[in-house]
């Protein structure tokens, strides 16, 4: 059996590689790439968690975050739609309207 | 858990959900409320949207008729997920109140920016329905889709007006900082998970009760949880998303998530560390309270020298937020939590009366939204000036109004926690706490000079409808008495603040 502390590091190094993303890249659909893996990093936290508790709530709670990152991936995709049809962009440092 | 196993008949089954449910009524009742309002959208009767405004009011009253029934009733339902107690009680009036107040003030708005239509209402009411459940859950799975419910909604509102480029970049900027924080957040809940072994609060207390507090992982929860938490309530350093996101957004909606998504935030960081984090009380302290000290003075600072209404007041409400994490720093010893509910109260009226004006600024083809556009509004419509001078006063903190008296409880119980444990922390948040309220006064000044000793740039005059007059006579009455008859709202925060003590 893999012990749990292998998945805590691949959680920790997708978290990482995630935090990186959003701050590092400048297209919109890959910072929200990014911000799922920082999700899905919370869901093996979760679930490796739950394994090694023998409790079924983590495994729970890793369904409705992926229920929820759904939803929100659906309304984010909807955003970058009606965004890219104002600016015909997808860049970052080109969404530059509101700054003050 | 143990009882959804142990159901023998469907008599059984709606036994416990009846018994359950009755908790949850007004949230059941908004929700039907809001796929009511998509139906009738649809069906549209009566061919004039603006009902559907009225309707949605309705939804909103019937919701606070069935709270204020609930009131005094106290218990946990649906196996320990969500509680009935006087913390969610308080916490579900204000956001009732909020989502009546938004809803009037939207109704003239939407007709001028010729987007009447039923979704904004029901978005606005799921949102609504997702800030309760904040208030009312008790466990992490219930907080986290809560928080997202209200989240989704008001990324969509955020970008509602999707033909202009601001409103849809403001949606952009806020949809994608809010997940990113909700990633963060979410990250830290699984350590928590992890460590305690529960997701529910009362069991991350008590399995976390006997661990040492040096933990690393449990360090790192607490910073991840501060973090997520501190993007939700706008504190610096994780503002960024707010001033951008206030400025594109459209005006009603901006006062929607001026209040809505920043009481429920707080309402949750005090549920999860008041409640259940005691082992890291020193740590997440310190760590509060140098957010409380970044978000005043930044949020103070940035807000004189902006000339954009709606930017300058994201900037006034980050401050705002920085008061209120003084009183969640001084703990519920010191009267702390009553303090920040307390703030949290007088704050909702003040600033949603300080945005309906900033609405009724928008008039034909004028934005209302610099504040050049205010110059000489006492001489078009001196009743308007007036009302806008007594909210700005109680932003400022100004005797006799309600923010007086708010931020008076917060420094009372901020100069307590000093003495109570010597801490010079405290001192140190007390004196910028009332540094800050000075810089304050100067950019809130800068409206009132453009009001009244400006003259006026255009003689478009602002048009008053019943609903706003409504929403105005409302936030005036209570910004005035919460301010000079505190007495039955003490009372209801300190019974709100009680199940934290």
């Amino acid at each position: 059996m893999i012990p749990a502390s292998h998945y805590l590091i691949l959680s920790a190094l997708l978290v990482t590689i995630g935090v990186i993303g959003v701050l590092t890249r400048r297209n919109i659909l890959i910072i929200f790439m990014s911000i799922e893996l920082i999700l899905n990093a919370a869901n093996i936290n979760l679930i490796a968690f739950s394994r090694q508790l023998q409790d079924v709530i983590g495994q729970v709670f890793a369904v409705f975050v992926i229920t929820v990152a759904a939803a929100e991936a659906a309304i984010g995709l909807g955003i970058v739609i009606a965004l890219f049809r104002n600016r015909e962009t997808i860049n970052a440092d080109e969404i530059d309207l509101l700054k003050g | 858990m143990e009882n959804l196993m142990g159901f023998t008949s469907t008599a059984e089954v709606l036994r416990y959900l009846r018994q359950n449910s009755a908790a949850i009524g007004p949230e059941i009742i908004l929700t039907i409320w809001a796929v009511g309002v998509l139906i009738v959208d649809l069906v549209n009767p009566l061919n004039k949207r603006f009902w559907l405004g009225l309707f949605s009011l309705l939804g909103i009253g019937f919701a606070g008729f069935n709270l204020y029934r609930l009131h005094g009733i106290e218990g946990t339902a649906f196996s320990q997920m969500v509680v009935l107690d006087p913390f969610a009680w308080f916490f579900k009036v204000i956001f009732l109140v909020a989502a009546a107040l938004v809803v009037l003030i939207s109704l003239k708005y939407l007709d001028i920016e010729e987007a009447q239509h039923g979704e904004y209402y029901a978005l606005i009411l799921f949102a609504t329905i997702g800030m309760m459940f904040l208030a009312s859950g008790i466990d992490l799975i219930m907080i986290f889709v809560g928080l997202e419910l209200m989240a989704i909604c008001e990324y969509v509102l955020t970008g509602y007006l999707k033909f202009r480029p601001r409103s849809a970049e403001a949606a952009m900027k806020f949809f994608l900082l809010g997940a990113f924080s909700t990633g963060i957040l979410l990250y830290g809940m699984s350590l928590l998970y992890g460590l305690s072994g529960t997701t529910s609060l009362q069991g991350i207390s008590d399995a976390l009760s006997g661990v040492s507090s040096n933990q690393p992982a449990l360090l790192l929860a607490t910073i991840l949880l501060v973090a997520g938490l501190g993007f939700k309530v706008a504190a610096v350093p994780f503002h960024m998303w707010a001033p951008d996101t206030f400025e594109g957004a459209p005006t009603t909606i901006t006062a929607f998530i001026s209040v809505g998504p920043k009481v429920a935030g707080i309402a949750v960081l005090l549920r999860i560390f008041v409640q259940s984090m005691e082992t890291v009380r020193s740590d997440y302290t310190v760590l509060v309270a140098l957010i409380a000290i970044l978000t005043m003075v930044w949020g103070n600072v940035a807000a004189v020298t902006q000339n954009n209404v709606k930017r300058l007041l994201a900037y006034s409400s980050i401050s705002h937020i920085g008061y209120v994490l003084v009183g969640v720093v001084a703990g519920p010893e010191s009267n702390g939590v009553f303090a920040a509910s307390y703030y949290l109260f007088a704050y909702a009226f003040m600033n949603l009366g300080t945005f309906a004006i900033v609405v009724l600024m928008r008039r034909q083809e004028i934005q209302g939204e610099e504040v050049n556009d205010f110059n000489g509004l006492f001489f078009k419509s001196p009743g308007v000036a007036l009302l806008m001078l007594i909210f700005l006063a109680a932003l400022a903190g100004i005797p006799p109004t309600a923010g007086f008296v708010a931020k008076f409880f917060i420094f009372s119980a901020v100069i307590d926690a000093y003495f109570r444990t010597t801490d010079s922390l405290m001192a140190v948040l007390a004196v910028i706490a009332g540094l800050t309220t000075i810089i304050a006064l100067f950019y809130y000044w800068r409206i009132v000079k453009a009001m009244f000793l400006t003259e006026a740039t255009d003689q478009v005059q602002t048009r008053l409808t019943p609903a706003m007059t409504a929403a105005l006579v409302v936030t005036l009455v209570f910004t005035i008495l919460v301010g000079i008859y505190p007495g039955p709202f003490v009372e209801l925060a300190r019974a709100a603040a009680a199940p934290l003590q």
